[in-house]
């Protein structure tokens, strides 16, 4: 992975030191909240409805052991003993006062990390699939792209006071696990005529105006990639509406304008931008790509893994839900599940990150992932070594098989910590995996994604949920809308919403209603919900969920 | 007919600790909502807020949430301020925390 040059180094040591500067400024009174608050976001420092929140990337949701260490580390030492992984590849501190916060940015900095542009109106941490460098469906490792676009996006003069902010998004899998199309901009890697080059995708996006991201470029060569990215934002930087926050992202600029004059437009601007690049980012992409390297995946026997797989139910379930393909054959990619039935998804204690840690370091050639879909990766794990990696998840709560079943739900933190939220998310996700963890269903269910937003913003991407549930403030109480038959993968698609809300006390139950018509109606233990719900559409799910509207109309 | 003025107290977050605070009579901050002024006249309300945002070096956000009287003072109306004065419902912290420990 990627390690941190005297450049890298001095850069970052110097931005810290900017900001322990500007706090002590605001704490003596020289700087007032109203020209302070601008530069705090620039350094990912919210302030949330109990305290501060300091959210800190982890570039394209890559870490090391020693990385993983240092979050943990300032989970006990600055906050409360844990952390919260985001949707975006981002870890959150919920509680950390302003007087440590330049401390942890200083700790942070030891190890590579930050929290630049987490926040504001800029272009935010580079997201990509969580298996990149490990998946059997791989072309290509899309992480050096990644990394080279965080060196080129930080602090980028032109692109730090955009109309909006700027989520980019990549993958070099043509199973879309990072779902680009709900970007701003989208990167697919593809093959054509054996060249591999980036499908370029932009104005996707949820939020209040949710849209599937359109195709500008079906096929752009490597070596354009800065030039042509930089064309897009330029483009949106003139073009974008400024007048009105909610018409402000690029999703809208390229609706008002139509996707060819935007493809015009970025094409234009793309052969002047194009002069100017002399190379050199070619020669530091071609440095960056030497950080990325495969390790040497050491090959041996996987006889512990098959005796342990046939032998122990409880590790065969586990395996069966947590383990991906590999690359390599005798390799599996292990995701670790935050979201034990009945705690907050995406919640990690400081223990169960050093453990985590210390088995990547073990077992893992010393590499982490984090998912969107707020869960740990540990992309390489010889087979023979999962056993012994399974009982050690087992002794600290890590071990539950729930990878894509109901319980591995993805929540935003919502109302019990966010500013902006209109509704909780995290107590309606506890209380339906509880549910379904003591229905004993969850396995019958098979493969179902919820994900919960506590506002309209859609932190928790409800719309690409295959049942989706958005809270919101209904003359003062708490009611969830819910949405049918979204899709967050490579046919991405936005959720249809069923009808009127739930109140807190009936969004379960009618989750469960839900899920008892798809039990009922599919075809075979093997038609997934998606499937269930794309060939029947809206109206059994809608007359389970409105029994009184539907006597009303017969 | 103009509505009814719906009493409010003024709140905001401590510069330093992050944590909510709310305005008093006598023009100093609790962490205690129940120590907060209830402001039932709207001029009034507005003049109090002036006097709360003089002390942004201390504060931050300084703004109006309506609240009702209560058997101990000041109570909030609306499920955020309820958050708010509590603390999150997935883990006893925050304001609850403190709370438990007396």
């Amino acid at each position: 992975m990627y390690k941190y040059n005297a450049f890298d180094e001095a850069f970052l040591a110097e931005r810290n030191a900017q900001f322990r500067a500007q706090v002590e400024r605001r704490i003596d009174g020289s700087l007032t909240e109203d020209e302070f608050k601008p530069l705090r976001l620039m350094n990912g420092v919210y302030l949330q409805l109990h305290a501060y929140m300091l959210r800190v990337a982890i570039p394209y949701g890559t870490l090391n052991s020693a990385q993983m260490r240092q979050l943990a580390l300032l989970a006990e030492k600055w906050d409360k003993g844990y952390g919260h992984f985001t949707t975006r590849q981002n870890i959150q501190y919920n509680w950390p006062k302003l007087r440590d916060i330049p401390d942890m940015l200083d700790a942070l900095g030891e190890v590579g990390l930050h929290a630049i542009q987490t926040s504001g109106n800029t272009i935010r941490n580079t997201t990509a699939d969580h298996f990149a460098g490990a998946a059997a469906d791989e072309l290509t490792d899309p992480r050096p792209y990644a990394e080279l676009i965080r060196q080129w996006s930080t602090d980028h003069p032109e692109f730090q006071f955009l109309g909006r902010k700027f989520k980019i998004g990549i993958t070099g899998s043509p199973n879309d696990r990072a779902v680009v199309k709900a970007h701003d901009v989208g990167l697919r890697m593809v093959q054509q005529n054996g060249e591999i080059g980036f499908e370029v995708i932009v104005g996707g996006g949820l939020g209040r105006t949710p849209m599937v991201g359109k195709v500008l470029r079906d096929f752009l060569p490597k070596e354009d990639l800065l030039p042509y990215l930089e064309a897009v934002l330029a483009v949106y930087n003139v073009l974008g509406r400024r007048d009105n926050k909610y018409k402000a992202r690029i999703k809208i600029t390229v609706q008002e304008n139509g996707i060819e004059k935007y493809r015009e437009l970025v094409e234009e601007h793309f052969e002047a931008r194009r002069k100017e690049f002399d190379g050199t980012d070619q020669l530091l992409l071609a440095e960056i790509k030497t950080h990325f390297a495969a390790p040497a995946f050491r090959q041996g026997s996987i006889a512990a893994y098959s005796a342990a797989y046939d032998a122990d139910p409880v590790f065969r379930a586990w395996a069966d839900t947590n383990l991906a393909e590999h690359r390599d054959g005798e390799h599996a990619i292990v995701t670790v599940s935050i979201k034990k039935h009945g705690a907050t998804p995406g919640d990690a204690t400081a223990e169960q990150m050093r453990v985590m840690a210390d088995l990547a370091e073990e077992f893992g050639y010393d590499e982490l992932r984090i998912s969107h879909q707020q869960n740990v990766i540990i992309p390489h794990v010889h087979k023979s070594d999962l056993p012994a990696i399974h009982a050690r998840l087992k002794e600290h709560e890590l071990a539950t098989a729930n990878i894509g079943l109901i319980s591995d739900i993805i929540a935003c933190p919502g109302m019990d910590y966010c500013a902006l939220a209109t509704a909780r998310s995290i107590p309606v996700a506890q209380e339906l995996a509880q549910r379904f963890d003591d229905l004993k269903l969850e396995h019958d269910i098979g493969h179902l994604q919820i994900k919960i937003s506590g506002c309209i913003n859609a932190c928790g991407h409800h719309h690409v949920a295959h049942i989706g549930i958005l809270g919101l403030d209904r003359a003062g109480v708490e009611n969830y809308q819910i949405t049918l038959g979204g899709d967050a993968t490579e046919t991405a698609a936005i959720g249809t919403r069923t009808g009127p809300g739930f109140a807190y006390d009936e969004i379960i139950p009618a989750v469960e209603r839900i899920v008892q018509t798809y039990l009922s109606l599919r075809q075979g233990d093997e038609e997934t919900f998606l499937e269930t719900y794309r060939r029947l559409g809206m109206e059994p799910f809608k007359a389970a969920l409105y029994p009184e509207a539907q006597k009303k109309v017969a | 007919m103009a509505r009814p003025f719906t009493p409010k107290v003024i709140t905001a977050n401590d510069l330093l600790e992050g944590d909510v605070i709310y305005f008093k009579a006598d023009g100093t901050w609790t962490r205690h909502m129940g120590e907060a002024e209830l402001i039932v006249d709207e001029a009034e309300a507005q003049l109090r807020l002036l006097e709360a945002e003089k002390q942004a070096l201390t504060t931050v956000g300084a703004y109006l949430a309506d609240a009702k009287a209560g058997p101990n003072g000041p109570e909030p109306t609306h499920f955020r301020e309820e958050f708010r004065r509590k603390g999150p419902s997935n883990y006893q912290h925050g304001k609850q925390e403190a709370l438990a420990n007396v």
